[in-house]
């Protein structure tokens, strides 16, 4: 057994040998041999594919040119999908983020059971898209757990259909909880670990000199926390363009976002060029965000990056 | 050491058998099928169909894309394979190709065996000779729960079932039960595009695509979209019409008969099987039919002619159907020990296939990779017209010119029952 675990150190690593030059050399080297594989993995199976699927929006029956671009914009949801998709991102990301903030806010005055509770808010991190879709679809469903409660209460006099193209605010209302429920604890994750990186004696200086409650939320704790915010907004927006297996599960055909469109068109359609262009007009509309959140939670002038 | 001197005697014996053209092989067949793919589907063919067969059969599956390319090699080259199993559009494309053997000798096994004649039309691909065999099929029937057939109109009969009546029924089931218990396969899976461009569209028009926007498919929007008024709105979301029957949500629907398979088998006493509705044009149906062919210079096509005797003897359907759930297309009694869901659903098939009125659609055929884009033509139609409530006349002009600018790109000729055309299929 303990030769095993020691094997490795007595592998014949050079690292002493030979003249200093090499040695510093091999050093030097060491970082990029051991990230290379990591490097190699993205390009392989990122890189790639990004190349190959912008290629692929570009390129027509007749040549390269905006053609798939065209069949998007004629595609009958494609106004429809941008209207949902930004809908969801604009309500969902700063509820989101408030109710991060509370819950961080929170826990910072909890002693006992702490562990206890960041565990519990963290179960929706290890559920998948479609699972978190299909437990919400279970609920509202006609024959749902929703409705059986309010038939129980007497709210109701039969099934009553939530998710439907005639009820549009509620379809709307169902995926945005579950979008809540599923993806407000990432965001919870960097704003705890960024929590917990602004140090007391601010807020108590802050507190000496007189200032409430909210001031000093709003004037110390913030500022301080805008890294975290900044990563947590960047990942949240991006990963909420690409929300698709919760929408696929309770909308369906109802409730179209570009992702899900880009899946139609691959799947049901088999036009491979125009589900590449949705998926290129999912990574631009992505990259002006993280643009736009890099720009606007800048640090200004003579504060910590 | 003799170990190896064995082994290396018996690869030099196994090369000398594959390289010099043995006579052995030429008694055998080989079969090469773009259905009963999956490993366990191909190895089902070979240990429960194709075990008995008079000749010794190797059973080779392959993607449909491929078959072409395959075939097309095996053709200039080793020359290995003698009969192909495909569905009917695959048969199509093979024919311009040379890659097929007419089979007119066949014509009297058709007759006996009581195979409909318009399958066995089908079977001639649009020319004098019979390209293919059929030899077994599926395709989509109607299913409802016991319990709806209180609300049938007065005087009307599942089997002679017409779309005015079903809108009829599904509006007295409403009003009875308050609930929309009408479904269709509409949502992101479902198969609605086969119900509107292989069922309701030709039953009121008498084709799919050349008459896309007279005013007979102008009235059959405007029917279909007062019939979806009693339509449960969650069709929106069904993709298998097998579930909302099971859970009671639905309780009259349309769907392909493996897509209701489990609501038969499951609860085989709650439900009927029915043929589709007829329209004013008769009573459409899209049957998934797969054929068998010989391939042109086959090395064994005398073989390949038994093995297609074998696999429609009546008993030898009845296995089929057992191991594929792909209904006989002979005429055959139903034995009584079959799953009584199947049975259900195999009685449905065969009524529609011989009703009176039945008018045979074809699924789509030479659009090759056009087909999913064909298929939106006809859901957006749908959408427009009976979702978004747009006008009907506008509507079908607008979504012609796309059809047109589709069946263009794929430059596919028209396809039954739309009459044959010179070159592309161009809508009215």
């Amino acid at each position: 057994m303990s030769r095993t675990a020691t094997a490795p150190s007595e592998s014949p690593l050079p690292l002493r040998e030979g003249v200093g030059g090499r040695v510093s050399r091999r050093a030097a080297l060491r970082p990029y041999i051991l990230i290379a594989p990591s490097l190699i993995f993205l390009l392989l199976l990122f890189f790639i594919p990004l190349v190959q699927t912008i290629a692929l929006a570009f390129r027509t029956s007749a040549g390269a040119g905006f053609g798939n671009f065209g069949k998007v914009w004629n595609d009958l949801d494609f106004f429809d999908a941008v209207k949902d998709t930004f809908a969801l991102v604009v309500v969902a990301v700063p509820v989101q983020l408030a109710l991060a903030l509370g819950m961080s806010m929170m826990l910072r005055h909890v002693r006992r059971g702490r562990d206890l509770i960041l565990w519990i808010w963290s179960i929706p991190l290890g559920i998948s898209d479609l699972a978190a879709g299909l437990v919400w679809l279970a609920i509202l469903t006609d024959k749902g757990y929703l409705n059986s409660v309010l038939f129980q209460l007497g709210v109701i006099p039969g099934p009553q259909s939530w998710l439907t193209y005639e009820t549009p605010v509620v379809l709307f209302c169902a995926i945005l909880t579950a979008e809540l429920w599923r993806a407000t604890a990432i965001v919870f994750m960097i704003l705890v670990a960024g929590v917990q990186l602004v140090p007391k004696e601010f807020e108590e200086a802050a507190s000496v000199f007189g200032a409430t409650a909210w001031q000093r939320f709003c004037r110390v704790t913030l500022p301080l926390l805008r890294p975290s915010i900044q990563t947590a907004l960047i990942l949240r927006t991006v990963l909420a363009f690409e929300t698709f297996a919760v929408v696929l599960a309770i909308g369906g055909t109802n409730f179209p976002v570009l992702i899900s469109q880009a899946f139609i068109w691959q799947n049901q359609n088999q036009d491979y060029g125009t589900a590449a262009a949705y998926a290129v007009i999912v990574m631009v509309v992505s990259l002006t965000a993280t643009a736009v959140y890099l720009v606007a939670l800048r640090p200004r002038a003579g504060e910590p990056a | 050491m003799r170990a190896s001197l064995a082994a290396l005697s018996g690869v030099l014996v196994l090369s000398a058998f594959s390289v010099a053209p043995h006579p052995a092989r030429a008694q055998e067949v080989t079969f090469l099928s773009t259905q009963m793919r999956p490993l366990e589907e191909a190895q089902r063919a070979r240990t429960q169909i194709l075990n008995g067969a008079p000749v010794k059969t190797t059973y080779v599956p392959e993607e449909p894309p491929q078959l072409p390319v395959h075939l097309q090699a095996d053709a200039q080259g080793s020359h290995t394979i003698s009969l192909v199993g495909a569905l009917h559009g695959e048969f199509a494309p093979l024919v311009p190709m040379g890659l097929l053997a007419p089979l007119d000798d066949q014509e009297a096994l058709l007759k006996q065996r009581g195979i409909p004649d318009n399958l066995a039309t089908l079977a001639h691909l649009g020319g004098e000779h019979l390209m293919y065999v059929p030899w077994m099929q599926a395709t989509y029937i109607m299913a409802a729960s016991k319990k709806a057939l209180q609300y049938l109109p007065e005087g009307a009969k599942l089997e002679t079932l017409t779309y005015s009546q079903l809108g009829e029924w599904a509006a007295n089931a409403q009003k009875a039960t308050g609930q929309r218990v009408l479904g269709f396969p509409a949502g992101p899976t479902g198969l609605m595009a086969r119900f509107l461009e292989g069922y309701l569209l030709p039953s009121y028009t008498g084709g799919t695509v050349v008459n896309y926007r007279s005013p007979d498919a102008e009235t059959m929007w405007a029917d279909f979209k007062a019939l979806w008024a009693h339509a449960n709105p969650n069709s929106t979301n069904y993709n298998f019409m097998q579930e909302p029957l099971l859970s009671g949500d639905v309780w009259i629907a349309w769907d392909h008969v493996a897509r209701l398979q489990d609501a038969f088998r499951k609860q085989p006493n709650d439900f009927v099987a029915f043929p589709a509705p007829a329209g004013p044009k008769g009573r459409s149906f899209m049957p998934v039919i797969v054929g068998l062919a010989v391939a042109k210079d086959a090395p064994n096509a005398a073989g390949a002619k038994q093995v297609i005797d074998y696999l429609l003897k009546p008993e030898m359907q009845v296995t089929t159907l057992r191991v594929t759930s792909f209904f006989p297309v002979v005429k055959v009694a139903v034995p009584e020990d079959l799953d009584p869901g199947m049975t259900l659903e195999a009685q449905a098939v065969a009524q529609q296939q011989a009703a009176p009125d039945a008018k045979p659609v074809l699924l789509p055929v030479g659009l090759g990779s056009h087909g999913g884009e064909f298929d939106r033509v006809f859901t957006d139609t749908f959408q427009r017209v009976v979702l978004r409530g747009q006008t009907v006349h506008e509507v079908v002009q607008r979504e012609a010119q796309d059809m047109q600018r589709v069946l263009d790109a794929a430059k596919a000729p028209c396809w039954s029952p739309d009459p044959p055309s010179q070159g592309t299929c161009q809508v009215k």
